[in-house]
């Protein structure tokens, strides 16, 4: 592949998110060093490259090489950067990296899920995911058991909850 | 809103030695970290994005009743000299005093109460108590938390709870820690077995000044690692129990040593007592390990109470921001030193010669005579 701002070959692949749109930019090593995204931490680049005047829905405009794999949709951050920090780009990360980050909770804390306050408004909505993971957690096993006039039960239960909880949005 | 200067003439509350007869901890901090949902996080936010959260946050947090009055300022205008003041205060972090433009520092009144904006997550909020008093801690910047969550909306999952930037605050985001005071443990060679034994709670426990696992002024401070997977009900109590039970054994080293080698702990408190007075050079270090050994000598009732919060607030005073605000200029090592002696001498001109007994109960102080203890 061409690199966009001169002959060269591309060796630099930059995801820009822009008004929540993914562009991709592809650079050659000398253009992205004179761009400055050859920064190996990447925290400069926010501030400094690809700037312009366009700025994406969470105003981040992100620059993101190809081997730092699939980036956050809302911050552009990757997992590849947050072994390198030790930090997150956003709320939304959490999702994204789910499965990476969940393996590396279980030395970190005394439990894997939390136990502990709850937002206000999100008490209800808490309550009822707590309710749901403990209905699927039956079904699981009543399936395992073949139990499977239980597990019908159970999976009514479910789908009640998740139907009643859609119409109230 | 309150002036730098009108935020550095009053100490806070927890400083000025409400914790008696709980001499061995000094302070009950407990902080809560929170972030906007779906908002680039501080560290990865563009400078935009940080200035518009604290468009958003900073608002909503000098409106708090909590804060009427209150200390509020961006990071970017304040002098480096005066952000080492504040961390030297204990009311916003090193981290945070290494930022500029999009972040802000909030501090109540009586300063039990400090807010971060754009910390390293979007808001960092803590109160400080004196003595033992971690609940009451978590129950006022609780109150804080539950009133911002009303306006802002944090990021919450119901799986990992409060969403941090860095993994190791997710869950109730809360850190709670107590400074302790442990000169007897210090003195009697045990402090190493104790630290350990907290280490293996998965609490941690390091020196309150002093780089690494070097501590000065026999001040330790320990606190919760483990953030995600209990209550803050139960990672307080957990802690206030471990941090009970060090006290205990303080309090008992001390006993020990007064019976077991009471010439030696007369022979420190003297030595403290006589350097502090008539120094004209001391270095940082030094003036640490005497005021502790002078604050001992107090607790143990060589001096009377009121010692114990001059040794508290000179601990504070003595430090190098404080020492070159108090100056006015920039000072050298070689005049800090000065300085340092002699606002130390000054303090405790009326301090009379310890009254040494290994009866603790020997000595009964009447009220002090208003000159013994300049506060």
């Amino acid at each position: 592949m061409q690199c966009d701002l001169c002959e060269k070959k591309a060796t630099v692949f930059l995801t820009q998110l822009v008004e929540g749109e993914m562009k991709k930019m592809c650079l050659c090593e000398a253009c992205a060093e004179e761009k400055g995204v050859t920064d190996p931490t990447g925290f400069s680049l926010a501030d400094s490259v690809l700037g312009g005047g366009q700025v994406a829905e969470t105003g981040q405009i992100v620059s993101v090489r190809e081997e730092d794999g699939v980036p956050c949709p809302v911050c552009g951050f990757t997992f590849n950067k947050f072994q390198q920090v030790g930090r997150l780009g956003c709320s939304e990360c959490y999702h994204v990296f789910g499965d990476d980050i969940g393996r590396r909770l279980k030395g970190m804390h005394k439990g894997i899920v939390h136990v502990g306050r709850v937002p206000e408004g999100l008490l209800e909505a808490h309550a009822r995911q707590q309710r749901l993971d403990q209905l699927r957690d039956r079904l699981e096993q009543a399936i395992a058991s073949e139990n499977y006039e239980e597990a019908a039960g159970l999976r009514d239960e479910i789908q009640e909850i998740e139907t009643n909880t859609a119409t109230q949005r | 809103m309150m002036r730098f200067s009108t935020l550095l003439k009053h100490p806070a509350d927890w400083m000025t030695g409400e914790a008696e007869g709980n001499g061995v901890v000094l302070t009950s901090r407990v902080r809560l970290a929170r972030n906007l949902r779906r908002e680039p996080f501080p560290g990865w936010a563009t400078k935009e994005r940080r200035v518009s959260v604290l468009e958003r946050v900073k608002p909503e947090v000098e409106g708090l009743p909590e804060m009427k009055d209150g200390f509020s300022q961006e990071l970017d205008g304040l002098s480096s000299l005066q952000k080492q003041v504040l961390v030297e205060r204990h009311l916003i972090s090193r981290e945070q005093a290494a930022r500029g433009e999009g972040s802000a520092a909030i501090v109540n009144r009586k300063q039990a109460l400090s807010l971060m904006i754009n910390e390293e997550d979007h808001l960092r909020m803590q109160a400080i108590r004196p003595g033992l008093a971690l609940t009451e801690a978590f129950q006022l910047v609780s109150g804080i938390d539950m009133k911002l969550e009303s306006s802002l909306e944090f990021a919450f999952d119901h799986e990992l709870g409060y969403l941090s930037a860095c993994p190791t605050n997710l869950g109730t985001g809360m850190r709670a820690s107590a400074m302790l005071h442990l000169p007897g443990l210090v003195l009697s060679d045990q402090i190493g077995q104790v630290l350990q034994a907290v280490g293996k709670l998965q609490l941690a426990v390091r020196g309150f000044f002093g780089e690494g696992t070097e501590s000065l002024g026999n001040l330790f401070q320990i606190s919760n690692q483990s953030t995600l997977g209990e209550s803050e009900e139960t990672i307080i109590r957990r802690l206030e129990r471990v941090i009970e039970q060090v006290a205990s054994h303080e309090r008992s080293a001390r006993q020990k040593l007064l019976e077991d080698d009471p010439e030696m702990v007369f022979d420190r408190v003297g030595r403290a007592y006589g350097a502090l007075r008539h120094a004209h050079i001391i270095a940082s270090k030094e003036a640490l390990n005497l005021l502790s050994l002078l604050r001992l000598g107090a607790e143990l009732k060589f001096f009377p109470p009121a010692t114990v919060s001059a040794c508290d607030s000179l601990l504070m005073e003595i430090q190098p921001a404080h020492l070159q605000l108090h100056a006015g200029k920039k000072l050298t090592p070689e005049q800090r030193d000065a300085i340092r002696a002699e606002i130390i001498r000054t303090r405790l001109q009326s301090l009379d010669p310890p009254v040494m007994s290994e009866k603790q109960e020997d000595q009964d102080w009447e009220d002090p005579p208003d000159n013994i203890v300049d506060l």
